[in-house]
């Protein structure tokens, strides 16, 4: 793969993902709905860390803080975090089975949300219902299809 | 670093990984503190907000040409029903606001004014939704008005039942409004009824409001009907908020825990109104404060409950008691400012609205005690026990003096 082909797919998987997050949903499939966004950007400091990683993570983030988050640079640092740690752990992470990926990324994205809840608590937006937790567990299960059909996207 | 095979060209692209991490770290901890402390990226936010706008009305466009193309191939019959039914309901208003202009200027001449006052709501602009999913657990709209149409920050939205919310960031031909029913949102509400003042917070579940600050012993039974009460800078007087719904004393808890739920159709609204408001009214919302009290000033914080007066037995029939509203409003708004410790100051035989024959001539949005201004800033007026003119609450009494 050339490293100029993944950038334009990246920037059109991420609005594509982006689309997904902030679309209307019916109220019920709205709470387990996952950031999609998120789950993207993992996808690519994964698969491509040296054309997604941190910046992608970064600048997401800050969109995402735009349309969802009560204080500008929350979602940033956020994602900056996660596309770090996933972007080191790139080789180990894409070695696994896509199950035990699911797992890795159950727990980055319960990390995501932690920090997404700390940081509302120290701006004093502090939102403590649990439901919050339900979109790393439903990433967690999209992860799977969601990485074969970003993986399509990548070979053809 | 950790990573080398998997890009060919990853080593050779500039500083390492922890680097970059650092340094964007750093970044947003920056802009989080700029935003946070001093409301120096409101303008970062402004640009970002209108290089959002066009993606967000793309995503609501499917919905937008639904809604559209429904319109256009309605039939000449439902077409025809529905001019039928806003005509009859035209009818309807016109028959409510029939007497409007004799009972504003007969509430103007109680109050002592030589004209009728103008309605407090000066002018109004509707503004769509847009139809897109900003957070599922706060309760945020976005609308498809920004600063260009002069909206601004912490400004009032109502729909055509109640209030709705107020805008918070606002874009060039955007904002966004946080919902009443939003678990970080307050809203200074009064009990039609007997006139309580209390704070109405969101649930978070876009149906019911909570009124966490009444004491077990407050007067507020379900049914009764919250209005604003006009303090707190942002909403002006006697707009419906909500309806209250269940109350449950609890002998062991020092406040009662009640639930209402608001008037505006916060879930299913397609439309709302932004609305701008006479700053010299007497039922514009009271400019004590800002919104936040600079920690440490002492005429600022929630003064100790003033000693209480002399009043005649509780049980004495309303129309005659003195139980001076002005004393009352001042106790209700010292309760309403200080809400953790009730100290009995609310009392719970507040006056009924007796006196059915003038009781009407409430205009809406005039029911506005001046007052307010005052009691919240602290010092408790002068209370005049004076009796109030046929059951209004005296508005206009510190005034006339």
């Amino acid at each position: 793969m050339s490293s100029d082909m993944p950038r334009g797919r990246i920037l059109f998987s991420a609005i594509v993902a982006l689309v997904l997050t902030v679309l209307p949903l019916p109220p019920y499939l709205d709470l387990a709905r996952p950031s999609f966004l998120v789950l993207t950007v993992l996808y690519w400091s994964v698969a491509a860390p040296w054309a997604g990683g941190i910046g992608l993570g970064w600048f997401s983030g800050l969109l995402l803080d735009v349309f969802q988050g009560p204080v500008l640079g929350q979602h940033a640092l956020a994602l900056a975090a996660v596309t770090y740690v996933t972007a080191r752990e790139h080789q180990r992470i894409r070695s696994k089975p896509l199950f035990q990926q699911s797992l890795i990324v159950l727990a980055v994205l319960a990390a995501y949300e932690g920090l997404v809840f700390l940081i509302d608590g120290w701006t004093g937006h502090p939102l403590t219902s649990p439901l919050r937790w339900i979109h790393a567990l439903t990433g967690a299960i999209i992860w799977a299809p969601a990485s074969i059909i970003l993986a399509q996207g990548r070979r053809s | 670093m950790a990573f080398g095979t998997g890009g060919h060209r990853s080593q050779a692209r500039g500083p390492s990984l922890g680097f970059r991490f650092t340094l964007y770290a750093i970044l947003s901890l920056v802009v989080m503190f700029l935003d946070q402390r001093h409301g120096w990226m409101e303008r970062a936010r402004f640009v970002i907000q209108a290089a959002a706008y066009p993606v967000q009305v793309a995503v609501s466009s499917p919905s937008s040409a639904w809604t559209w193309l429904q319109q256009v191939t309605e039939t000449r019959d439902a077409l025809r029903a529905e001019n039928a039914r806003l005509r009859k309901q035209q009818h309807e208003l016109e028959l409510r606001t029939m007497r409007y202009e004799a009972l504003a200027r007969e509430n103007g001449e109680l109050r002592g004014l030589r004209e009728a006052l103008p309605p407090v709501a000066e002018k109004w602009l509707a503004a769509e939704i847009v139809n897109i999913h900003l957070d599922s657990l706060r309760q945020r709209i976005l609308i498809n008005r920004g600063s260009t149409n002069g909206v601004f920050k912490a400004q009032v939205v109502l729909d055509d039942k109640g209030v709705i919310g107020q805008t918070t960031h606002v874009g060039p031909w955007s904002a966004e409004v946080i919902l009443i029913t939003d678990p970080e949102h307050a809203i200074p509400v009064q009990v039609e009824r007997t006139g309580l003042r209390t704070i109405a917070v969101g649930a978070g579940d876009s149906t019911s409001l909570a009124l966490p600050y009444l004491p077990g012993n407050a007067d507020v039974k379900p049914g009764d009907v919250l209005v604003t009460s006009g303090l707190g800078g942002v909403f002006p007087t006697g707009y419906p908020v909500a309806r209250v719904t269940e109350v449950h004393r609890d002998a062991v808890q020092p406040l009662a825990q009640v639930r209402a739920i608001p008037f505006a159709n916060v879930d299913t609204d397609g439309e709302v109104l932004l609305v701008w408001f006479r700053e010299d009214h007497p039922a514009a919302p009271a400019l004590t404060t800002t919104g936040d009290l600079p920690i440490g000033n002492k005429n600022l914080q929630p003064q100790p409950a003033p000693p209480p007066r002399p009043k005649p037995a509780p049980s004495a029939p309303a129309d005659s008691a003195p139980t001076s509203p002005a004393a009352q409003s001042s106790n209700a708004s010292a309760s309403a400012r200080k809400p953790t410790s009730p100290s009995g100051t609310v009392n719970p035989t507040a006056p009924a609205p007796s006196n059915g024959g003038n009781a009407p001539a409430r205009v809406p949005a005039a029911g506005a005690p001046r007052n307010s201004k005052d009691s919240a800033a602290g010092e408790a007026p002068p209370a005049t026990p004076k009796k109030p003119p046929a059951g209004q609450p005296s508005d206009a009494t510190p005034r006339n003096q």
